[in-house]
């Protein structure tokens, strides 16, 4: 249960870490609070970890309010804790504190970073659902500079984005929540803090007259990737206090593909994802009446 | 730019600047065990599930199994021998969660109560004190450390003992 031995090094700018990461087997490390236990079960072997914790300008928060650009942008260093206490960043962007709260532990939530929980793409992690309900992106630089890739084109499969060769995601942008929309995040796990076994974030979108024009969800530890499903069919149209959460619900469950593991078959998971589905998207729509 | 496989990393540990040389791949809680001799930190899982190993860097209490040693070059760490206070003549004043833990019987064997005693040390001292401590709070600050004798029930009454005391001395 030690790691392997490996180079390190801690660059003081992304120039110098990118060059680094040009060497065989080199590997971005950030929080380490998914990459050290692999580390330490000997699951991954690199030649090199380049440590970005040194580089400057990688730990901001930026938010923007409304306009062009309106959302939450979140550097590479940000640490989990850091989204959960943001105000600024939950007024524009609910989905962020909602969702941290159930990442790990605080001693986790202290160290690990919301970037690297993205670049890592657990699809039981809950950020990179976070990250594609909202319809968010990632900023990505190599040597030849930097681009934006949208969640879909980001997720590849368990553990794998699209991002191959020397690159560090230094960025994560999560949109604005639209107006008269609520949000809700919940997840069922065996114990406080753990992966969840199932979980779900949501969002219901209202007209002038609180009926449902949208009702989307994501799920967490349900699938290889993380999914969009748009459930509004089952409910739209229909008035906030007596929209049919139920069949919402039953919706999702012919939607989803999960599988069975050690901790839940697959029939349990799919009905998690129906009940998780009815409560939160109630809870969304009483929400999205006061926003 | 220097990648290297060992290092000279100058930690303040528990007020006392310390110096050691580590391998890259040193893992903090490794590091404060065997190179600075400060066996009160247990590993106990050794991949982040257990919270045995957890230790303060900078006052944030982290899992020093997940932190690898040469990341806390100019750090300060606070280990549990750090946790009571010298009383000028000698001898020490435990923290206010060593004596509630002693009050509430909240140790068994003693493998995991280094980790609750950082975890829930921190936890307390970041809380409004003015308030008495939720159940949801309590829940919250020992929810990430396992033990395996108590069945956890005195341990919550020892966060609650501990806050209690910590809101005596703040009025």
């Amino acid at each position: 249960m030690k790691p392997a031995p490996f180079g390190y090094a801690d660059p003081t700018s992304l120039d110098e870490a990118l060059t680094l990461l040009t060497e065989d087997g080199a590997k971005v490390l950030a929080g380490g609070q998914s990459l050290l236990p692999l580390l330490s079960m000997r699951l991954a072997s690199p030649a090199t970890l380049v440590d970005i914790n040194r580089i400057p300008g990688l730990d901001s928060v930026v938010v923007t309010p409304s306009g062009d650009g309106a959302g939450v942008r979140v550097g590479a260093l940000v640490r989990h804790v850091e989204l959960l206490h943001h105000a600024e960043a939950a007024q524009v962007q609910p989905l962020l504190a909602r969702a941290t709260s159930n990442v790990a532990h605080p001693a986790i939530r202290n160290r690990g970073t919301t970037v690297g929980s993205i670049a890592h793409a657990d699809p039981s992690g809950e950020m990179t659902s976070v990250l594609a309900l909202t319809g968010g992106s990632v900023t990505v630089a190599t040597p030849a500079g930097s681009s934006a890739v949208g969640w879909a084109d980001f997720f590849v499969g368990p553990l794998e984005t699209s991002v191959h060769g020397p690159a560090v995601v230094t960025e994560a942008f999560f949109p604005a929540l639209p107006p008269r929309t609520g949000t809700a995040f919940e997840e069922v796990s065996r114990r406080k803090g753990d992966y969840a076994v199932c979980g779900a974030g949501v969002t219901v979108t209202l007209d002038e007259d609180s009926r449902v024009t949208s009702a989307r969800a994501s799920y967490i530890s349900v699938g290889l990737v993380p999914e969009v499903h748009d459930l509004t069919d089952a409910v739209v149209g229909q008035s906030v206090d007596s929209a049919d959460w139920t069949a919402a619900g039953a919706l999702a469950r012919t939607l989803v593909d999960p599988d069975g593991d050690l901790h839940a078959s697959a029939d349990y998971r799919r009905l998690l994802v129906g009940v998780l589905t009815e409560r939160t998207l109630a809870r969304a729509a009483q929400e999205a009446q006061n926003r | 730019m220097i990648v290297s496989t060992e290092r000279t990393i100058s930690v303040t540990v528990n007020g006392v600047p310390r110096e050691t040389t580590v391998p890259a791949r040193r893992l903090l809680s490794d590091a404060l065990r065997h190179d600075l001799q400060l066996t009160g930190t247990h590993v106990g899982c050794e991949h982040g599930v257990c919270g045995a190993c957890t230790v303060l860097v900078d006052g944030t209490p982290v899992r020093s199994c997940l932190v690898l040693a040469v990341q806390v070059d100019g750090k300060a760490v606070t280990t549990v021998e750090g946790l009571a206070r010298d009383d000028g003549r000698g001898g020490e004043i435990l923290h206010p969660v060593q004596e509630a833990f002693r009050e509430c019987h909240a140790l068994q064997c003693g493998f995991c109560t280094p980790g609750f005693l950082m975890t829930m040390a921190a936890g307390l001292e970041a809380r409004d004190r003015s308030t008495d401590i939720t159940e949801d709070e309590v829940d919250e600050i020992v929810g990430g450390n396992l033990c395996r004798c108590t069945g956890y029930a005195n341990i919550k009454k020892a966060c609650r003992h501990a806050a209690g005391l910590m809101k005596e001395a703040a009025e």
